[in-house]
């Protein structure tokens, strides 16, 4: 097990359900209670320094319980290293807790993951859509989302 | 002398539409609103090499009210589509409008939940240039037929267009 994945079980460990290097990238899966604690960890951690989220992401497992996924991928410009953090949510209730207080920079990530997946982020500043327009209903990136549906083009006036 | 039936358009109007004609047909200023790579074979039509300012239609104009022709030239999305029939709107008549590529006259391969299917289901269209991209003798030919329907006093598409 790398460094990152050791320093996180230790603080963690009931809170990590799984952990693996599969590929040289070190992947864990954790629950999502306290994902802001975990994630401020990883931030400040003297030995971590995870300063850089460079993405997070949505998932759909259609079929799956739990259904939703988040997914963060972090890098440390200071260590030169990554991590890879999953969390799993259940479809009749995807909310996790925001990133924003921890990085200011994946504001933007969490509102396309509610744009295309409908998962909220819970104390984001501003969760509204940014890549489809006002008017959309839906989430065009879920697997039950039809894709054959078109909605009505809006006009200039609206 | 021979007199014209009352309501006839008269020698002097007859020709005068024929003189302004022939003045718009080579000052054609179009309006690219280029959203993909079509845009890139827009800026080949304008270059040196297809020079399109034989057909006198290379006086870009960004501002749609100095515009003539809309070129569209690219992907138009549902968000997009508002804005592009609001340039539409603020241009002076008599203005057309060209399609250009597959997916500004049907989506192209982009079927699916982002894209507008064509963008006659937003504004009258008057040519449409097929391919992906289309080369620059595309945009040509397009020139030249908005000149042959101002020859012509052919009825231009937003005088039958209706809003799908």
């Amino acid at each position: 097990m790398s460094t990152v994945l050791e320093k996180l079980a230790g603080s963690f460990g009931t809170e990590i359900v799984a952990t693996h290097s599969d590929f040289g990238d070190d992947t864990a899966l954790v629950r999502r209670d306290r994902i802001v604690e975990i994630l401020a960890f990883l931030k400040d951690d003297p030995e971590l320094l995870f300063d850089f989220a460079m993405d997070l992401t949505g998932v759909d497992h259609f079929g799956e319980e739990p259904r939703f996924e988040v997914v963060y991928h972090l890098y440390s410009l200071e260590k030169k290293h990554r991590v890879r953090i999953k969390v799993r949510l259940p479809e009749d209730d995807p909310v996790i807790d925001s990133a924003v207080p921890v990085w200011p920079g994946i504001n933007w990530y969490e509102r396309e993951a509610y744009d295309m997946y409908g998962i909220v982020f819970r104390g984001h500043p501003k969760l509204t859509r940014i890549l489809m327009y006002e008017g959309f209903v839906g989430h065009p990136l879920r697997k039950d989302y039809p894709k054959d549906r078109r909605q009505p083009t809006i006009g200039p006036e609206e | 002398m021979k007199h014209q039936r009352d309501g006839a358009p008269g020698y002097a109007l007859s020709t005068l539409d024929a003189l302004v004609a022939w003045g718009r047909r080579y000052s054609l200023f179009p309006l690219t609103f280029a959203t993909a790579c079509c845009g890139i074979e827009v800026m080949g039509a304008l270059g040196t090499h297809y020079d399109i300012s034989r057909f006198g239609a290379e006086v870009v104009r960004f501002s749609p009210r100095q515009a003539d022709v809309l070129l569209v030239a690219g992907t138009v999305n549902y968000k997009m589509a508002p804005v592009l029939r609001r340039i539409y709107d603020q241009m002076l008549e008599p203005k057309w409008v060209i399609s250009m590529g597959a997916c500004a006259c049907s989506g192209g391969f982009y079927n699916n939940y982002t894209v507008l299917q064509g963008i006659d289901k937003i504004m009258p269209v008057d040519v449409y240039i097929p391919g992906c991209p289309p080369n620059p003798e595309g945009i040509i030919d397009a020139v030249v037929q908005i000149q042959k329907i101002i020859e012509t006093g052919a009825p231009r598409a937003a005088e039958r267009w209706t809003k799908r």
